[in-house]
């Protein structure tokens, strides 16, 4: 199993993002995706800057998949993802079937980024013979739908595809065609004044008792839990998964990666430092479930 | 051209109401998972089914399947065996979102069209193209994201003929890509044709006749003694920022584009969705009964205008009362 780094979700400010990505060359990550997938307003960096970034990167070992926009809906939108698509040095992430269109027109190999709805494994070979290498495990699957997709395919033939699931960060739950971050400024999308750039993690929500729940991320809206799956390392591994997706956060990302890279290194999963990993064991996404594992081999054990 | 109005049915009576009031083509859904309002005592049986396609042709409508839910590789036959049986009792159309389903659908039963479901999350004529060229679509149905100003421009470029909501429940989320309540309750609209599913709504009556209603453990929201309650799906929940709770994503609303009927019309969309197989035969009877007044006016010598009456009643039968133009209206995104 390996790491990747996912592609930056919030809007920072260019000098940040730089700066995150010049530490990221020091990071044992395997895969970094780069660009901006939420919002194509948010223009601190564009297309040439991705790419230098993406140079650096590379020349510092690590493979760079450029991820593409999950919401297309304008001709420019269009034209940056033809021109991501013909950079000709590094792959994509293809978020939305535009971009898979636009690979497969190009015959571009691509990743199949979370929003891609693969849920059998006829979806997953048809994606397969359009180009698909990778694909990334839809939020809301988790082991038994792995399983059950691996399974499946392997009555179908073929090489299954490398497999990525979201394992560290704030879930990515839904879009919307309106900024919800504008909204909570009373503005609309269009004079929304890059208001994101003022929340660097998100706007957090609380619901009326208090209780956090969501945060805006522009047309975006996350969970205010953070997914954890490090104590989990070890079903992940039995599952094949060969990717761990870690989200980009403003601070402590170094300890984050270092975190899941000791595990891997030493093999032992590490206590939980998030707050759910429902998903991961068919459950709501918010709930966190812990040592199921140790439990149900107690329980085996009193029944005998 | 002419505009489709297509119209929902969750049952027989609802049919009946739909094609009595001047739907063209109606939509229905099976009695299983196969689609988005999986709800309990709700949808067709395959008889009914069977019996629903020959009330339609019997008065030269058209009855459309929708068979829009993702299904998982152990239970793909479930959908499969619905199609081949759908095919067998004559509808007109499979509306699917799932790509494996539209390459069966296609391979099987190649003469019935395949509409692509909003559930399928295409908003560009490339994402249209890759459907039409794959699995040889023959309509798309828009997700609600996109203004009206693109939805004319989509117009001119996709390969297959543009359906777009008209009325209805407004889901604000790109369709196909919601999780909101499957983060909650683990039950989403993609995998178990339900949002918010009853089982985990939670209403309580608080001191001084005030309410609360829980989505699992989560406060969706808190109403006043008068205060109008709506169904609590989580985007239509009050949130808090500073203290202060406001409806962070949507207000309880209806879409009703009535407004933009004539630049729909000029644009060139094929198809009028209405929503709510989830609603009952007044409603079905009410919207259907508007629209059509409304089609046909549009067709009249005289230029179009919109009645008074013809929006109270679409307000009597939304959301909250009100309606917005949603995603269509720019200043709304």
């Amino acid at each position: 199993m390996k790491l990747s780094l996912g592609p930056l979700q919030y809007f920072w400010k260019r000098a940040d993002v730089l700066d995150f990505y010049q530490q990221a060359a020091d990071w044992p990550v395997d895969v970094i995706y780069l660009g901006e997938t939420v919002c194509s307003k948010r223009r601190e960096l564009r297309l040439p800057d991705w790419l230098s970034i993406a140079d650096n990167l590379t020349a510092a070992g690590h493979d760079v998949v450029l991820s593409s926009l999950v919401l297309v809906e304008a001709a420019s939108e269009l034209s940056t993802l033809r021109r991501m698509a013909d950079n000709g040095r590094f792959g994509m992430e293809a978020n939305d079937l535009s971009a898979v269109q636009v690979c497969l027109e190009r015959q571009v190999p691509f990743v199949g980024g979370p929003t891609l709805n693969i849920y059998n494994h006829e979806t997953l070979a048809l994606l397969q013979s359009c180009g698909m290498t990778r694909f990334v495990l839809t939020m809301d699957q988790g082991e038994t739908a792995l399983r059950a997709l691996r399974e499946a395919q392997a009555t179908l033939g073929g090489a299954f595809p490398e497999v990525e699931v979201m394992a560290w960060g704030r879930l990515p739950l839904a879009y919307s065609a309106r900024c919800f971050t504008a909204r909570a400024s009373n503005l609309g999308k269009d004079e929304c004044g890059f208001k994101c750039l003022e929340h660097p993690q998100g706007l957090a929500l609380a619901t009326r008792e208090g209780e956090s729940f969501i945060r805006l991320n522009g047309i975006q809206v996350q969970s205010e839990a953070r997914c954890d799956l490090a104590p989990d390392l070890e079903s992940l591994r039995q599952c094949g998964v060969d990717y761990l997706r870690l989200s980009p956060q403003p601070e402590g990302m170094a300890e984050v990666i270092e975190r899941f890279h000791d595990a891997l290194q030493s093999g032992c999963p590490p206590g939980r430092a998030g707050d759910c990993n429902g998903y991961w064991h068919g459950r709501p996404g918010m709930d966190w479930v812990g040592a199921a594992r140790e439990f149900s081999g107690d329980l085996q054990e009193t029944t005998r | 051209m002419n505009m489709e109005l297509v119209c929902p049915a969750g049952s027989p009576a609802a049919l009946e109401a739909a094609l009595e009031h001047g739907a063209d083509a109606v939509y229905v859904g099976l009695r299983n998972p196969t689609n988005a309002r999986a709800f309990p005592g709700l949808n067709f049986t395959p008889e009914a089914l069977a019996a629903a396609v020959s009330t339609a042709h019997a008065r030269r409508r058209k009855l459309y399947l929708a068979l829009n839910t993702y299904p998982t590789s152990r239970h793909i036959h479930v959908w499969k065996d619905s199609i081949d049986m759908a095919a067998a009792a004559g509808v007109d159309a499979f509306i699917i979102a799932d790509m494996a389903l539209l390459d069966y659908a296609a391979r099987r039963h190649a003469g019935i069209p395949r509409h692509l479901s909003v559930q399928g999350s295409a908003t560009t004529a490339v994402a249209l193209r890759f459907f039409y060229e794959r699995f040889g679509i023959a309509r798309a149905v828009l997700p609600r994201v996109l203004s009206i100003a693109q939805v004319e421009h989509l117009c001119e470029q996709a390969p297959v003929a543009i359906e777009v909501f008209a009325f209805g429940s407004l889901c604000i989320m790109v369709e196909g890509r919601c999780q909101l309540s499957s983060h909650v309750t683990g039950q989403s609209p993609n995998c178990h044709g339900v949002c918010s599913p009853a089982e985990h709504v939670r209403w309580t009556e608080l001191p001084g006749n005030r309410r609360e209603v829980r989505l699992g453990q989560v406060l969706v929201d808190r109403f006043e003694p008068e205060e109008p309650a709506s169904y609590p799906t989580l985007c239509k929940g009050r949130y808090q920022q500073d203290g202060q709770p406001f409806y962070a994503l949507e207000e309880p609303t209806s879409l009703n584009t009535l407004e933009l009927l004539p630049r729909l019309a000029q644009a060139g969309v094929a198809a009028l969705k209405v929503e709510g197989r989830q609603r009952g035969p007044a409603y079905v009877t009410q919207v259907t009964r508007v629209w059509r007044g409304a089609l046909d006016a549009l067709k009249g010598p005289q230029p179009f205008r919109i009645l008074p009456e013809w929006e109270a009643q679409l307000s009597h039968v939304s959301e909250g009362l009100q309606t917005t133009l949603g995603p269509y209206h720019r200043r709304w995104q």
